[in-house]
């Protein structure tokens, strides 16, 4: 018989395919068949159909295109004979998707074939249906489908559960039809049915609300048996395996359990029992019982607390963890990840497994093991765990490099303590794996740097001497030779050595020399270059006894192809031979780089996003502020909120060149305070100088608000960052006075000479039948912009107010400080007197203006003043 | 939706049966086949039996000369599906009396009844052995 006629059987077909040696001769066997069976379709042979069908099943497996081939899926879905009908239906599924409007065709054949007499016929179209039905079909048909949920053969009402699921995923409207045959289809006996029926609840609970609740009312009791008895059951050989009763119905009831569980206490409750039994009475040395285990685990952790079961669960994730089988280890990780939501103390005491785990042989291991360890830190811990994780830097694989050293870096920045110990730590991640470190990471460290003032000689001498040893990891470079450029001055003369260093001795001509080297290697790149001679011109001004041999580097790239290299060398030159006089101040130390702003862009946010997740002010000395205010969701700024940070913000160089002050009164716990008053014309009157409170200040809270009283003055900058006197030493309040007059130098406005300390009349602010408030002005000589106020509160009532609070808002151009009140209970006929500070930058043009509001509580029952404050003088 | 898709590869990478419960054109279809069977293969018997990959993972075991791999959702429970694999091929081992990779291969469609009767639209439909062969088992008897 000629071995590709149509009348082929499949296997010969197969087996010609199988003894192709090349792919070519695979296409043509391929080609010889599709052409015999596009001659048979379109001869219209009846009989070898359902054989060509398999054969382009096969075909389209081997991923050759068969779409000729839908029409006669149709055909013999029409047939009569059952074989016919099965291929037909099975090619249906294999060969079209539900995007195929040729499926339409086929909606009546389905529908025929639902009403069959025979029940198998109508199993096939349910599968066929459930497998790849389109939107419009389901609609059609999901009356045929409701209707065989009730069938009497349990096989045909597993699969219209099935084929139910996909009809509620495809229109989800239809949800509430399925609501009650579903309910009742949990109290079967047969496992498939209740399975399906189990899953067909599932989805409904995801799909439609009102069938969670539905469910959750009704069936969580009837569930809880069928899981008791199932566990408690004897054995049963169909649906035994290892020694468990159907472990897969098993776990879908755990599944549906926790859904049904997850936010309602009540629900929760019932379970608690099963979960407890299932939790402990379950092997675990097979797989089957492990899995059971570990879906146990979850819905232990998702539904309610208990925290007995969650002891029970944990316990049950420690001994997953130490198990052998990586399945099982890698099964333990997974869920722990989760459970740190829930009890985070718990996964911490497995703290050394999981860093055995990153250093695991198999990969998806260390993947997960490592978002674990991730997740894990927190600030006491820290400092070992990075340790570990640089040292399995240097030990891992090209691959997790990579996905170590961004986990690192992140690491690092959001959790580090100290200034030092993050310019360490980055140190060690550049050494060794510079070359995967991205660009932003590389940039942020060199803004830390040149925040850190006091770390300026420490930072070029660590890195010179890394340099020296490691010199191929490219970001390194970089960073050492940015370094050099700006403290190069530093490097030489050893200036501010700290305790822990040795002496090292730098000249000047070593230091071009590392510079040189750089030029000269031919494996750094562009950027590289053009900082290496950048850096050079820098070095030209600060070492005037080497600047010859620098110009004759410079003047090195005067040709060089790259138009970059040769532009820059060029300018160089020239500055250096025709314009020596103002080259000093060209290339003098660069102004502190603002890092609020810097991580703020980078994050894409607001700064106050860059701040951990709990929030907390962590206004260490030299370290990093992050910033504990409130994001101020004003109408007119975006990122000022950041003004208590020492390395002083001044917002975007665009916008909010001057900020709103901000000092947050119980700033050490504060969330973000919802902001209120959006109809307010001016401004959000919360989180605008509020003062703090007087009778909770601790400690901590005085220090920072002093540490803000001096940053806050200093952000009435015009977009320069503050001089880096301000950063490292937040701390000294002597300084702001001089400070001032620093800032002063730069303000915008020019100095108006005016009215040393003038007389300006008190005024009446705000008056009420229980309180009035009036305002008494100063102002400092030589300080015209910024005015003392001294706010003083007269009790007009016989009443006793307590807990007085005086809040202030004021417009953008002006900045507000307030200063604690002398007590926060006005007696009756008495007063109280508060001081605050406010700096307007368009003095002279705009008059102070401020919205007030005031608090107090009369016996226990809270008053609210508001009012605005319209009648300043106009010259303040 | 649980389970995405389930291929039979044997050792050299050619795929043997390959059902999928979402829709992918041909060439996705191949270069996934492709991506996820180079990494299945690479590895040895000690590492564990999940591979992450894009979004979704792929429970994968070898027996004998063919890799059965199942890509699930990523919060599918992955033990159960190695049950359900080795289920599957006691099924088919069953039916067929000490099943290889031939026997898959010239009766592809039974193969793919068999997953049928166990698996539709994603979802785990019977997982009694009878209850599975049964409707199969009919089907011979009447042809």
């Amino acid at each position: 018989m000629n071995p590709f006629s149509s009348g082929t059987r499949l296997r010969d077909m197969i087996r010609a395919i199988r003894s192709c040696k090349t792919a070519a001769e695979e296409r043509a066997v391929v080609r010889k068949e599709c052409a015999a069976i596009r001659a048979a379709i379109s001869e219209n042979d009846q009989d070898y159909r359902h054989r060509n069908l398999a054969k382009l099943m096969f075909i389209h497996m081997l991923g050759y295109p068969t779409h000729f081939g839908q029409m006669e899926c149709l055909k013999l879905i029409a047939s009569s004979g059952f074989p016919e009908k099965r291929i037909g239906y099975l090619a249906l599924m294999l060969l079209l998707d539900e995007r195929q409007e040729v499926l339409m065709l086929v909606t009546n054949s389905l529908k025929q074939d639902l009403n069959h007499s025979n029940q198998y016929i109508i199993g096939l179209a349910l599968c066929a249906l459930g497998n790849i039905c389109s939107a419009e079909m389901a609609r059609d048909l999901a009356p045929e489908v409701e209707r065989l949920l009730q069938f009497r053969d349990p096989n045909i009402r597993k699969k219209a559960a099935l084929c139910s699921i996909r009809i509620i995923k495809k229109v989800p409207d239809l949800a509430e039809n399925f609501i009650n045959p579903a309910a009742s289809l949990l109290r079967e006996k047969h496992h498939g049915v209740l399975i399906t029926g189990v899953q067909l609840c599932t989805d409904l609970c995801k799909v439609s609300s009102e069938a969670l609740e539905y469910f959750r009312e009704k069936c969580t009791e009837g569930l809880v048996k069928t899981l008791k008895d199932m566990a408690n059951s004897p054995y049963a050989p169909e649906y035994d395996v290892a020694g468990i009763t159907d472990p897969f119905l098993h776990i879908r009831l755990l599944k549906l359990l926790r859904i049904l569980g997850q936010g309602d206490a009540e629900a929760s409750d019932c379970m608690n029992d099963i979960l407890a039994q299932v939790a402990t009475k379950i092997e675990s040395n097979k797989n089957a019982g492990n899995a059971i285990l570990y879906e146990c685990v979850g819905t232990i952790m998702s539904i309610e607390d208990n925290s007995g079961l969650r002891v029970l669960a944990i316990n049950i994730l420690g001994r997953f963890l130490s198990n052998r089988d990586n399945n099982i280890r890698y099964v333990a990780l997974n869920m722990l990840m989760k459970a740190m939501t829930v009890d985070a103390q718990a996964v911490q005491r497995h703290r050394a497994t999981i860093l055995e785990c990153v250093k695991d042989s198999d990969a998806s291991i260390r993947k997960k093991a490592l978002d674990l360890v991730y997740l894990l830190v927190n600030e006491s811990n820290v400092k070992p765990l990075t340790k570990e994780l640089i040292e399995y830097l240097e030990a891992s694989d090209q691959e997790f490099k990579e996905v170590l050293t961004a986990k690192i870096c992140s690491l690092v920045e959001k959790f580090s303590p100290e200034k030092i110990w993050y310019i360490d730590q980055m140190l060690k991640v550049l050494s060794e794996a510079g070359s995967f470190v991205k660009d932003e990471v590389w940039h942020a460290l060199i803004v830390v740097i040149s925040n850190a003032s006091d770390l300026h000689g420490y930072s070029v001498r660590a890195l010179y001497r890394a340099f020296q040893t490691s010199t191929e990891q490219e970001s390194l470079v970089r960073v050492a030779v940015w370094c050099i450029g700006e403290y190069g001055d530093m490097l030489v003369n050893n200036v501010g050595m700290l305790d822990i260093e040795e002496p090292i001795t730098v000249t000047e001509s070593d230091a071009v020399d590392a510079v040189e080297v750089v030029m000269k290697r031919h494996t750094s790149d562009l950027t590289t270059k053009a900082m290496a001679l950048i850096v050079l011109l820098k070095l030209s001004s600060r070492f005037p006894s080497c600047s010859a041999r620098i110009k004759d580097i410079i003047l090195q790239n005067k040709r060089s192809f790259v138009l970059e290299l040769q532009q820059r060398s060029i300018e160089f030159n020239c500055i250096l031979q025709k314009h020596q006089n103002i080259r000093a101040a060209l290339v003098e130390r660069m102004p502190v780089l603002d890092e609020a702003t810097f991580s703020g862009r980078r994050s894409g946010s607001l700064p106050t996003s860059v701040s951990t997740s709990t929030g907390t002010a962590r206004n260490i000395p030299n370290g990093i502020a992050k910033p504990a205010a409130a994001p101020v969701a004003d109408l007119l700024d975006l990122s000022s909120d950041d003004a208590p940070a020492p390395s002083s913000s001044g917002g975007d160089f665009l916008q909010d060149l001057l900020g709103v002050d901000l000092s947050p009164a119980s700033a050490p716990s504060s969330t973000s305070q919802p902001p209120k008053g959006g109809t307010d014309v001016l401004l959000d009157l919360l989180s605008i100088g509020t003062s703090p409170p007087a009778q909770t200040n601790s400690s901590a809270s005085d220090i920072l608000s002093s540490i803000q009283d001096n940053s806050a003055s200093l952000s009435n900058l015009n977009g320069l960052a503050s001089l880096s006197p301000l950063s490292a030493n937040g701390s000294s309040p002597a300084s702001p006075a001089l400070v001032m007059d620093l800032l002063d130098g730069f303000g915008p406005s020019p100095q108006k000479n005016e009215e040393n300390g003038p007389a300006y009349p008190s005024l009446v602010a705000y008056e009420s039948s229980s309180l009035r408030m009036s305002f008494n002005f100063s102002k400092q000589p030589g300080n015209p912009q910024t005015t003392l106020i001294q706010a003083t509160f007269t009790n007009l009532s016989p009443n006793v107010y307590n807990d007085f609070l005086f809040q202030a808002a004021v417009p953008k151009f002006l900045q507000l400080h307030l200063d604690p009140a002398s007590s926060n209970t006005l007696p009756a006929n008495g007063s109280i007197s508060q001081s605050m500070k406010v700096t307007n930058s368009q003095h002279g043009k705009k008059s102070l203006v401020m919205r007030i509001r005031i608090a107090y509580k009369i016996n226990e029952k809270d008053v609210l003043e508001e009012g605005q404050v319209n009648n300043f003088p106009r010259d303040l | 939706m649980g389970i995405r898709f389930i291929l039979m590869v044997n050792k050299q990478g050619q795929t043997r049966l390959a059902q999928y419960y979402e829709w992918l054109t041909l060439e996705e279809r191949r270069a996934l086949e492709g991506e996820i069977v180079r990494k299945c293969l690479a590895r040895n018997e000690q590492q564990c039996s999940f591979v992450e990959h894009r979004n979704y993972k792929i429970v994968y075991r070898r027996y004998a000369s063919l890799f059965f791999l199942v890509g699930v959702d990523n919060d599918e429970n992955e033990l159960a599906i190695l049950e359900f694999i080795h289920l599957l091929v006691e099924t088919m081992d069953r039916h067929f009396g000490n099943v290889c990779e031939l026997d898959i291969m010239f009766h592809l469609e039974k193969a793919h009844f068999m997953l049928d009767e166990m698996v539709m639209n994603g979802s785990v439909v019977e997982t009694s052995k009878a209850n599975i062969l049964s409707p199969i088992q009919l089907m011979e008897k009447a042809s």
